[in-house]
C-alpha cells in the first residue's frame, strides 16, 4: 500500500471534494498565494482559482462568520484556521452561531461547513499558539469533533467531514502533518463517531486520540516487552465519544488508562473518565488513571514544553501507579 | 408621489463615492421614478401591524404568556417596513434581536410568530428560539441575531454564496448602534468590501445601545455613516421615521448592489419609545427627549400625510386598522391555544 504524509492525505480529501462538489470551496489566512502556514493548501489556488480558494484578511470572526452563512444558503465552506488558538477570535461565531442556529431556527438551518486547525504544542510556539481547543469545542451540542492521529484517518474522517452537513472541526495534530502511513488508492471514509481498536489485548486498555496516540503506542511496545497484552483505542472522535467502544474493552481488560497530550484538567478524557465510572466502574480492577500535559501555560523553552507535554513515560508512570504494572 | 421623493432627497446624504458615483443625487433621483407604483396603503399596513403585534407582545409578556427577554420594535417601524419593501423574495434578511419588525414585515406569519414568542409548537422555531431567534427560511429570513453584531458575519456568508452562485440577489443586515463598537462590525465591512459582496448593511440608529446613549460609548460622534469612506463602502442617511424616505434611499441601494457595485451602508436615524426591553426603566434618558420623538410617530404621521394628500381616506384607514387588530387579537389567541412542544422535541433538530 502506498505511504504518503498526513499532510498530502487531508490534502487529497479536500482537493477531490473541490474536484468533485461545485459548491465545495476554501477561506483562510494565507490559504492561497502563499499555500498555507503549513502547506496543505499549496497549489490549490492555481488550480481551483480565487472564487473557490479565498484569501481572507485576518479577521477570524468575519471569516468563520462568512463561511456558516454560505453553509447556511447551501455552499460547502472548509474554513482554514491557521492555529487552533486562534479559534478563540472566533468562538461566539463557532459556538453561538454555528453549533445553535438549526436548534433555535427548529431545525430549519443547516451548516454544512468544516473548520480545519492545527493544534497541539511541541514546536515551541509558546503559549497562544500551542493550545488544544478541539476539547473545549466537543462539550457544544450541535457539531462534531474529529481529530486524526494518521495519514489514513485524516483522509478518511476529512472525507466524512466534508460530507457531513453539520459543523465538523478537524483537529490537524500540528506535529503529525510530517507523520508516514499507508493510505489505499481505494475509496473508503471513516465514520465520525466510531473509535478505532488499533490493537487488541487482554490486560489493559490505553485510550487516546490525534498527537496523543504516538506516547500511547510507544507505552504499549514497553508495556509489550515485558509480557503484557496491551489493548490500545484511538478515539478518532472526539464529539460524538464512541464509549461504546470504550467501556466495551474496559469489560474485557479491567484496567485502563486515558492520555490527552492536551492539559490534563477539564478536557475530553474526563468526559470519558466520568462516563467510565458511571458504566463500567464494576468491571474495573482499579482507579481510571488519567494522563494529561501540565496545566500551565504551554512555554517556549524546549526543555520545559517536553517536560510539560504527555510522554510515553507519563503514560507508563499512570500504569505503574494505577495497577501496578 | 412628489413629495416623498423630495422628502429622501434632502434626508439623503451621501458620503464614499463608489466607483460609478453619484447615481443618488437629488437631481437623479427625482428623475427616476423610484416610488411611481408605492402600494402605501400597505406601507401603513404593515407598520400599524408591527405596532398593534409589539403591543400584544407588551401586555402579554406582563401577563407572563411571554418570558425571556423582549425587545419591542416601537417607534422604528418606518425603517425596517420601508427597507423591506424594496426586497425581492430571493434576498436574504438577516436581523438582530429586536427582530419582530423585521420579521412582520418579510411577511412572516404572524400567528406563528407570536406562537414562537409564547414557546408553542407551532412556533416558527417550533418554540425553541423566542423573541429573539425569529427565523423562516423559506421567506429567506435568516434570524432573529442575539450578540451584538455576531450577525454581520453571517449575511456576509449568505451574500457571499449569492456572489458564488453568480445570482443578482443580495442580503440586507440590520444592526444597531450598539454593534458598532463591536470588533466584528469593522472586520465584516472590510470583507464585504474587500470582495464586493452584494450586501447592504442597515444601520438602525436609535441613539442608545441599550441603556448607553452614542454619546457616552463611542468616540466620534452621533453619525457612522461618514467613517464608510474609510472602507470605500457608499453610505448614505435617511430619516428612519420616514417610511417613503427609507424605502427611496434603499431602492437605490439596492439597485447599485443589483448592478455588481459591491456593498452599501445606510444609516437611518430612529428611535424607540419604549425601553430597551421590557425590563428597562428608562432612567437613563428623559421624557422630553421621548416625546419629541413619538410627535414623528410613523404609524400616525403617515396616514395623516396620506389623507392630507388624497391619497388615502380616513375610511379606508380605518378599515386597515380594524383588520390588523382583530388578525393581532386572532395571533393571541391561536398562540395560547397552541400545545407546548413535546418534550421530545428536546433532542431533535440538534444536528442535521
Amino acid at each position: 500500500m502506498p505511504q504518503i504524509v498526513l499532510r498530502e492525505a487531508l490534502k487529497r480529501g479536500l482537493e477531490e471534494a473541490l474536484d468533485n462538489d461545485p459548491r465545495v470551496f476554501m477561506m483562510g489566512e494565507d490559504i492561497g498565494e502563499y499555500g498555507g502556514a503549513y502547506a496543505v493548501t499549496d497549489g490549490f489556488l492555481k488550480k481551483f482559482g480565487p472564487e473557490r480558494i479565498k484569501d481572507t484578511p485576518i479577521s477570524e470572526q468575519a471569516f468563520i462568520g462568512a463561511g456558516i452563512g454560505a453553509a447556511a444558503a447551501g455552499l460547502r465552506p472548509i474554513v482554514e484556521l491557521m492555529s487552533m488558538s486562534f479559534a478563540l477570535v472566533a468562538f461566539d461565531q463557532i459556538v453561538n452561531m454555528a453549533a445553535n442556529l438549526r436548534y433555535m431556527s427548529g431545525g430549519q438551518i443547516s451548516i454544512p461547513m468544516v473548520i480545519r486547525a492545527p493544534t497541539g504544542a511541541g514546536v515551541q510556539l509558546g503559549a497562544t499558539h500551542s493550545q488544544s481547543f478541539e476539547t473545549w469545542l466537543a462539550e457544544v451540542p450541535g457539531m462534531k469533533v474529529v481529530c486524526p492521529s494518521n495519514p489514513y484517518d485524516a483522509l478518511g474522517l476529512m472525507r466524512s467531514a466534508i460530507k457531513d452537513d453539520n459543523p465538523v472541526l478537524v483537529a490537524e495534530p500540528a506535529l503529525l502533518y510530517g507523520a508516514k502511513g499507508e493510505v489505499p488508492d481505494e475509496y473508503y471514509e471513516i465514520e465520525i463517531g466510531k473509535a478505532d481498536v488499533t490493537r487488541t489485548g487482554t490486560d489493559i486498555t490505553l485510550i487516546s486520540y490525534g498527537y496523543g496516540m504516538r506516547p500511547v503506542n510507544e507505552a504499549a511496545d514497553t508495556l509489550a516487552g515485558r509480557g503484557l497484552s496491551v489493548e490500545v483505542i484511538d478515539l478518532r472522535s472526539l464529539s460524538p465519544i464512541d464509549m461504546d467502544a470504550v467501556i466495551a474493552s474496559v469489560k474485557k481488560t479491567n484496567r485502563v488508562v486515558v492520555v490527552d497530550t492536551a492539559r490534563r484538567r477539564g478536557g475530553i478524557m474526563a468526559e470519558v473518565t466520568t462516563d467510565l465510572q458511571q458504566r463500567a466502574s464494576e468491571w474495573l480492577d482499579g482507579p481510571i488513571m488519567r494522563v494529561g500535559s501540565v496545566d500551565v501555560p504551554w512555554p517556549y523553552n524546549r526543555g520545559l514544553e517536553r517536560e510539560v507535554l504527555t510522554d510515553a513515560a507519563d503514560v507508563l508512570a499512570a500504569v505503574a501507579e494505577g495497577y501496578g504494572l | 408621489m412628489a413629495s416623498s421623493t423630495k422628502s429622501s432627497s434632502t434626508t439623503s446624504r451621501e458620503t464614499a463615492k463608489s466607483p460609478k458615483n453619484g447615481k443618488n443625487s437629488a437631481a437623479d433621483l427625482d428623475k427616476s421614478g423610484i416610488g411611481a407604483e408605492t402600494d402605501y396603503l400597505d406601507l401603513f399596513r404593515q407598520m400599524y401591524l408591527i405596532r398593534q403585534f409589539e403591543i400584544a407582545c407588551g401586555e402579554n409578556y406582563s401577563k407572563g404568556s411571554i418570558r425571556g427577554f423582549l425587545h419591542l420594535y416601537i417607534g422604528q417601524e418606518a425603517t425596517g417596513v420601508g427597507a423591506i419593501s424594496t426586497l425581492r423574495e430571493d434576498d436574504y434578511i438577516v436581523s438582530h434581536y429586536r427582530d419582530h419588525g423585521h420579521a412582520l414585515a418579510r411577511g412572516l406569519d404572524i400567528n406563528r410568530s407570536m406562537a414562537e414568542l409564547f414557546g408553542r409548537s407551532t412556533g416558527t422555531s417550533k418554540g425553541k428560539g423566542g423573541s429573539m431567534h425569529l427565523f423562516d427560511v423559506a421567506k429567506r429570513f435568516m434570524g432573529g441575531h442575539a450578540i451584538v453584531a455576531g450577525q454581520l458575519p453571517l449575511a456576509a456568508g449568505l451574500a457571499l454564496a449569492q456572489q458564488y452562485n453568480k445570482t443578482d440577489d443580495l442580503t440586507i443586515c440590520f444592526f444597531g448602534d450598539g454593534s458598532t463598537n463591536q470588533g466584528v462590525y469593522h472586520e465584516t465591512l472590510n470583507l464585504a468590501a474587500v470582495w464586493k459582496l452584494p450586501i447592504l448593511f442597515f444601520l438602525e440608529n436609535n441613539m442608545y445601545g441599550m441603556g448607553s446613549s452614542i454619546e457616552r460609548v463611542r468616540a466620534g460622534g452621533i453619525d457612522f455613516y461618514p467613517g464608510m469612506a474609510t472602507y470605500g463602502i457608499p453610505a448614505a442617511e435617511v430619516d428612519g421615521m420616514d417610511v417613503l424616505a427609507v424605502k427611496e434611499t434603499t431602492e437605490l441601494a439596492v439597485a447599485r448592489i443589483r448592478n455588481g457595485e459591491g456593498p452599501q451602508f445606510i444609516e437611518a436615524k430612529t428611535f424607540r419609545f419604549v425601553g430597551h426591553s421590557l425590563a428597562d426603566g428608562q432612567k437613563y434618558r428623559g421624557q422630553e427627549e421621548v416625546k419629541e420623538w413619538e410627535e414623528r410617530d410613523p404609524t400616525i404621521t403617515f396616514p395623516t400625510k396620506l389623507i392630507a394628500m388624497g391619497l388615502a381616506t380616513s375610511d379606508q384607514i380605518a378599515e386597515i386598522k380594524a383588520g390588523v387588530d382583530l388578525a393581532v387579537e386572532n395571533s393571541v389567541k391561536f398562540a395560547e391555544e397552541s400545545p407546548d412542544p413535546d418534550l421530545s422535541e428536546i433532542h431533535t433538530d440538534v444536528l442535521a
